[in-house]
Order: C-alpha cells, then structure tokens, then sequence
C-alpha cells in the first residue's frame, strides 16, 4: 500500500499521468475498479461530444468490401467500430457484455442458448431491429454457400429459431460454455434483414453509432454519428474519417503533422523514436495476438517429437522480444493463450521453455542425428515486425546446437495460398481467439475426418481432442481449468506450433485524444472500438 | 493532309488490335499466377469448403477461355463487368481513380516539360559552362534516387519541419480545385524531379546536335542573335524527338507513378491494378491494363503525328 500512496502523490503533484498512475496500480497487483476508486479527487473525466476523428488504418486494398463474410482489418475496423454491433462485445477489461444481446441463459448441458434481444433498437434508416434481423445475419455465414471466415465458428451451431418475444435460441451438437464469446466475433455483426431472406450488408446500415456516408475500398470511408445511438453514453466524434494508409512512414507523418489523430501498427523498427516525439501517445495493448511457427507434424522429420522439442529449445525468445518487436510484446511459451484468456497457465504451472543449446542438442540426439539441415519458410507479410531478420537470428542461434536452418524467403504475394498448410515449416500468425475452445478447435483440433481446416501443425492428438470436447460443455469452471491445463502441457509438450512471442498491438495517437485507462486488447485500437469509447480532450 | 489521316486511321486500327493482345497477354500471366482469388481475398482464414464456395460464386470453375471471351463480349459492348473481389463496377472504380492519375500527371507535366525546355534551351546554348554543369548535376542526382527516396525527403522538408504542405495527398470527389492543387503539390514536384532529367538532356541533345549544322552556321555568320537562331531555326528541327520524348514522360506520368500514390497516399490508378493483380481481380486488372495500354498507343500515335507534321519532308513525300 506504501507505493500506492507514493504514485498517488506523483499523480497529485503531477509527476505521472492518470494512465500511467492505473499501470502501476494495475502491475502492483490493485484491480481496474480499486484503482479506479483510489482517484476521488480526479473524477473520472466526462466524455466530450464533437470532432472529426481521422485514423490512419492498414489491412485494406482496393478490392474491400463491408461484406460481413469478407472484411479485411480495415473494414472491420469501419464494420464493428462504427455501423454494425453484434449480439455480445467484448468489453474494456476483456470480459463479455451483451451489445444487441440484453442477457443470456444456457441449458444445463450448454446445448441450448437463449438470447434476450435488446428492445427498441433501431437501424440507422429508422427500421426496428427484430429477432429476423438476427437470425437471417447469422445464417449468413452458415450453410454450403457461405465463404465467410465465421463458419467454421458457427460449425457447431445446428439450428436457430426464433424463441418466446424476442428471443433466439441456439442449438448446438454438442454443448459449448463459450458460446456467447463467439457471437462477439468481428464477422457476426447484425445487419438488417432483406424481404426475401437474406441481409443486406451493401448499404453499410446497421445498429451501430456512426452511419457510412461514404465508402470508397482501398481509400477512406466517412461517417457521422448517429443522433439515434442505443448504447449510452459512447460514439462522442461528430464525424469519423478513415483513411488506408499502407505506408508506415506516410502513417507517421501524417500523424506527427496533424493530417491525422489515431494510427495503427507503429512501424516497430522507429517506435523507439516516435515515443519521443513530444504531443504523440504509444498506446500499447497486448492481447491473444501471437507468431507461430508451425511445423507439420505428420511429415517427417517433424513427426518426431525429440526433433520438435530440439527447436523449442533453439529459439532465443528473449532477443527475439528485445531486437525484433522491441519490447512490444510478450514471451510465448508454445501454447497459442494470451493474455486476455481466462484459464492461461503460469509459467509456474508449466515451465517456460527457454533457450537452451544443451538441451537442443540432448533431443537432437535422441531424435537420432548429430546435425540436421532444415529450411523454414518466412515473407514479410507472416506477422508484424522483421520477419526476415526474426528467422535469421532463430538460424543462428539454432546453429549451436546442431541445427542448421536455412531461411527460405517467399514474396508476400501468394504467401497464405501457396506456402502457409504447404510448407513443413513456416513463419505464420494468428490473431488469437477470446476463447480456449476458439483458438484450440480452430487450429490444434482433429476428428475422425483428420485435422480442423486451419490446423496448420496437422496435428492430431487423442487426449487432447477428448479434453477439447469435455471442457466445451463444462459448466464448472474449476473442472473446465483443470482440463485446459492438461491440454496446455501436452501443446507445451507436444504440439507442433513453436510459439515464442505474443504481439502488442502498437497504436499511437496525438494527445488531443483522450485515451481511457483500459483497453480491450482482442483487437487493434480498443477491440476497433475506440471510436465509441474515446473522445477529443 | 490525307495521307496523315490514312495514318492516323491505319494506327488506331492497330492500336485496337494490339488492345486484344494486350488483353490475352494480361489474362493469361494473371491465370499463370500461383492462387486464384478465392485463395487470395480468403487468405489465412481460408478453408477448403470457404475456397470452393467462392468459387463457385465468382464463376471461376468455368474454363479459362470461356471466361475470356465472356469478358471480351462485355467489353465490345462498352461494359467493363465488376469486380469480382467486391462485386462493383468497374467503370466506376476506374473513373473515380483516373481522373485522379491524370490530374496528378497533368501537374507534373505542366511544371515539368516547360522546365525541360527552358533548361534544355538553355543548356545547349550555355553548353559546358558552370551554369550547364550545375543543372546537370541537380537533375541527374534527382533522377538517380528512388522516387520514394526523393519524396520522404520533401516531406521531411516541407510538412514535417517547415509545415507548409500536407503529407497526405487524399483527395475526393468533392476535394475543391485549389485545395486539391495544394495537395498534389509535393508528389507533383517528386515526380516532376523524377522525369525532368530525361525530357531536358533528350532537349539539350538535339539542340546541340542541330547547332553544330551548317544553316546554323551560317545564321551565326551573318550575326544573327542567339535567341532568335535557337527559337527559329534550331529548334522547329528538333522537335520529333523532343515530342517522343515527352510522350514517353506522359505515359510514365500517367501508368508508372504507383510508388508516389503508395507514400503519399494518392487514391490512383496504379494502387488499384497493384491491388487488383495481388487479390488476382482478372476483370479489374484487365479494365486498368487496357486504359494504360490504349494511353501508349495514343501517345505514340500523337508523338508521331508531331513528328510529321513539324518535318514537311514527312509532311509531303515525294
């Protein structure tokens, strides 16, 4: 308590600000609210309506769309934060709120889920949002024609209907605890309901608290709020503009200029520069964002695990954290949980793998070889940061222990289609999922037909599968922990995915902007909500 | 006069059958591409059922040849189809970007080709003096470095430290005119630095190639001003190369400029067919490429009819 009262008094005499007062707070173990509670002089700033916010956004092309099934980062970010909801939304601290969705309640097996729809929302053309506007936008990505990234999310999901007044039921194979996180997935967005069946996604009209006036793909896009907002209190800019800017030194420009007042992905080779840049904030969230190097775990030499755990050991995740995300970003330890997942396990209930050139060698041998010759696939386009330099530093330090990697580079054209599921051994990532059972069925899952669609390690692992479908319809969350710590020990153990960093996601903004204490980190700039939950100073 | 138009006839037919060419060449490296949209726009999250299904939507397990000639159909019929990525017109999304490139390229070429010829004109007439050497140097270094080198320099310079011009070139549609030359000053001035080099050493050349001529001579003996020989009797001969080369700087200026677009955020023509043969659109990717095609051939065709029409030797065989 002695170095809580020692940064309140900085904070009072203006030594720290409110944001780094709640980082300290927070990293001396006192909770959001608690903290929160400790500024009674510093009432919570109110929210100042007006503005026009600019952002500089990346992850678009000319060839966008604000199809649900299709977005790409910078569509989302126009999508779900600002013209579309879904039924649930990760809030701020990372926990599940309802957004369209007033509550919810599961049958005792977790089968049936119930949805108690919001009343007296309505679309931005004035339309009432009905229980038909929800289904119709969820089967939207069901069924044989669907190309949406969300169906295999929706896989389990084997009927919707319309329940009591303003209800939706869910039915599902098999029971999922989770269920309601997976309706907060950015795809899921409720759009309005055409005559014959069907949404209609192209006019951009939504529940949400902004209303496109323009979308022009690969360019920019505009929005006004909408004076009609359900949520309260959130969407304060007048106008939302924003721009594609691929480049991230035009991004920083225009940022250090004032063209614009909120950027993603900060080039890490400059952050250290930009955070001295005086009138510029680095907002920094770490989430479920993690680099994966997936190997493919049926083929040879793979399938050998001695030879697996030989390159858990070979890789310095330390200098990989310092040299290529410089510090933005967290160590992994093979198993794809972050930290905005619940039943992560601490490193001391399963030991951080570290490098170890010793212990490399050990299970090189036991793999059966003195040396052995490797080639890892790599492009800029696999995660954020050096990708190139990541592999090389990862060949080098590999060579002490016997392992002799070479580093095969392939254009960012046609990296996903021709070298990611293709390669043996790969630099990949993934986004995360809010969920153990997301993230572990989508990519580490087998069934009696073979590995899940996105299982890039072709992994297939009894047990764990068992445990998959065990902890999906626990109820109980201690049971449910016990049982995703097993799955993490034996990915830890086994798995076919080295897993050596998370990524932050690095925004920056100009001080202008008031930026809250906390932040959902399952997605870039606020879970893409920051245009509803910041406002202009 | 009639032979000219026989000409200009006789190249315009061409120019369509080589827009056909253009159009097979470009479909087929397209299809030779490793992937196909399906994979590209779906990437990571691409399954194989998610694959098939787009395909299946976009038409694409039709066999290539009958795709092709679906599209050539539309185009004969002035329809350019849409995008399959998102599903717009492509007519639209070219015209909104086109005009944006020709703005862009008609700036850079009014700023640009007069410079070139002053300090072409100028050069040649001052050949080998300090004031020749001096130019040479400044347009050679510029047309060594990147673009993209020269154009985070004058950012650098005239947003970031002295604050005078914006970064950002985002025009709209509705970008008024004055503002809109405000914004495309810095990539105009990048560009102009990029092809001012080549159009006034082509310049300085053929003036001074001329000068060396006997008519000139003469016109020196009997002590005639240099300005006058220079604009009367120098340059009227030089000026089919000089228009080769400033068609060819137009073309440049008008299909090659996708770097400046990229750094300073120009909503262009080059990002989209960037984009269009990354995502491997076909239809987008061959709308832009028969736009920048049918631009060369007219610009050849015009640097041409130059050529005859300021030679009267051409203009009236025998």
């Amino acid at each position: 308590m002695k170095e809580i009262n020692h940064y309140l008094s900085m904070l009072e005499h203006g030594a720290i600000s409110r944001r780094e007062f709640m980082g300290r707070a927070l990293a001396l173990g006192v909770t959001v609210t608690g903290a929160t509670a400790m500024l009674p002089r510093y009432a919570q700033a109110a929210p100042k309506k007006g503005g026009r916010l600019r952002y500089g956004l990346t992850g678009g092309a000319s060839s966008d769309t604000i199809d649900p099934a299709l977005l790409t980062t910078f569509t989302f970010n126009i999508s779900s934060g600002q013209i579309r909801n879904c039924l649930t939304e990760i809030a701020a601290d990372g926990g599940l709120i309802g957004e369209l969705a007033e509550s919810w309640e599961a049958s005792p097996d977790a089968k049936v889920w119930t949805f108690k729809l919001r009343q007296g929302v309505e679309f931005h053309n004035g339309k009432t949002l009905t229980v038909t506007d929800v289904i119709e936008s969820i089967n939207y990505h069901r069924g044989e024609d669907s190309t949406s990234g969300a169906k295999a999310t929706l896989s389990g999901v084997t009927d919707i209907k319309a329940g009591g007044k303003n209800e939706i039921v869910f039915t599902m194979g098999s029971g999922n605890a989770d269920f309601p996180y997976l309706l907060a997935e950015y795809q899921l967005v409720i759009c309005p309901a055409k005559a014959g069946g069907g949404i209609d996604w192209q006019s951009g009209i939504g529940t949400g608290g902004y209303v496109l006036d323009s979308f022009e793909p690969g360019v920019k896009a505009l929005s006004h709020r909408n004076k009609n907002y359900w949520k309260e209190g959130h969407a304060h800019f007048d106008e939302i503009e924003s721009l594609f800017i691929p480049d991230a030194t035009a991004r920083t420009t225009a940022l250090q200029t004032g063209e614009i007042d909120v950027m993603t992905s900060v080039d890490l080779k400059t952050v250290n520069r930009l955070e001295r840049v005086s009138g510029i904030n680095i907002i920094k969230t770490t989430g479920n964002k993690h680099v994966t190097l997936p190997m493919h775990t049926n083929k040879s030499p793979y399938s050998d695990n001695n030879l697996r755990l030989a390159l858990k050991h070979s890789i310095d995740r330390e200098q990989w954290l310092k040299f290529i995300v410089k510090g933005y970003g967290e160590i992994g330890n093979d198993i794809p949980l972050g930290p905005a997942n619940i039943y992560r396990a601490s490193t001391d209930e399963i030991p951080q793998h570290s490098y170890d050139p010793d212990k490399a060698r050990h299970y090189l041998k036991k793999a059966g070889y003195d040396s052995i010759d490797l080639q890892i696939w790599a492009s800029d386009v696999a995660f954020e940061g050096g990708v190139i330099d990541a592999a090389q530093l990862y060949s080098e330090t590999a060579k002490k222990s016997g392992i002799n990697l070479e580093v095969v580079r392939h254009p960012a054209d046609g990296y996903w289609s021709n070298v990611w599921g293709k390669k043996p051994f790969m630099c990949s990532y993934w986004n995360g999922r809010p969920t153990e059972d997301a993230i572990f069925s989508l990519v580490y899952s087998a069934n009696e037909d073979g590995p899940s669609g996105w299982n890039d390690t072709l992994w297939s692992h009894d047990r764990f599968n068992e445990l998959l479908l065990l902890a999906r319809s626990e109820l109980d969350t201690t049971v449910r922990r016990g049982q995703y710590l097993e799955m993490q020990r034996i990915l830890h153990d086994e798995g076919g995915a080295i897993i050596p960093l998370f990524l932050s996601y690095v925004a920056a903004a100009s001080d202008k902007v008031h930026l809250p204490d906390q932040m959902s980190a399952n997605w870039e700039l606020d879970g893409t909500k920051c245009t509803e939950r910041w406002w202009f100073k | 006069m009639s032979s000219i138009l026989n000409m200009v006839a006789q190249r315009i037919g061409l120019g369509i059958l080589l827009l056909v060419v253009v159009s097979i060449i470009i479909f087929l490296g397209v299809e030779l591409l490793p992937g196909d949209i399906a994979e590209e726009i779906l990437g990571q999250t691409a399954t194989p059922e998610t694959v098939e299904a787009l395909r299946r939507q976009l038409g694409l397990n039709l066999p290539p040849h009958t795709r092709y000639f679906h599209w050539l159909a539309n185009i004969l019929q002035g329809d350019f189809g849409t995008s399959l990525a998102n599903g717009r017109e492509i007519s639209g999304m070219i015209k909104y970007r086109l005009g944006n490139t020709f703005f862009l390229a008609a700036v850079a070429a009014l700023t640009s080709i007069p410079l070139a010829l002053i300090f072409g004109l100028l050069t040649a007439l001052y050949r080998n003096s300090l004031f020749d050497r001096t130019v040479n140097v400044i347009t050679l270094t510029a047309i060594s470095a990147p673009e993209f080198f020269i154009a985070y320099i004058l950012i650098l310079v005239f947003s970031v430290n002295l604050g005078w011009l914006p970064s950002l070139s985002n025009v709209d549609a509705d970008t008024e005119f004055w503002e809109r030359l405000r914004r495309v000053v810095l990539p105009a001035f990048t560009l102009t630095s990029v092809v001012l080099a080549y159009m006034m050493r082509m310049v300085r050349a053929s003036i001074i190639n001329l000068l060396a001529s006997d008519y000139i001579e003469m016109a020196n003996l009997k002590g005639m001003a240099k300005a006058r020989i220079v604009l009367h009797h120098a340059l009227p001969n030089a000026w089919a190369p000089i228009a080769t080369v400033i068609a060819f700087t137009l073309a440049y200026l008008i299909v090659g400029v996708v770097v400046v677009e990229v750094v300073f955020v120009y909503p262009g023509l080059g990002q989209l067919i960037v984009d269009s043969v990354s995502k491997r659109d076909i239809p987008v990717v061959q709308g832009c490429s028969l736009i920048f095609a049918a631009t060369y051939i007219l610009l050849n065709l015009t640097a041409d009819v130059v050529s005859i029409v300021s030679n009267p030797r051409l203009l009236h065989p025998k």
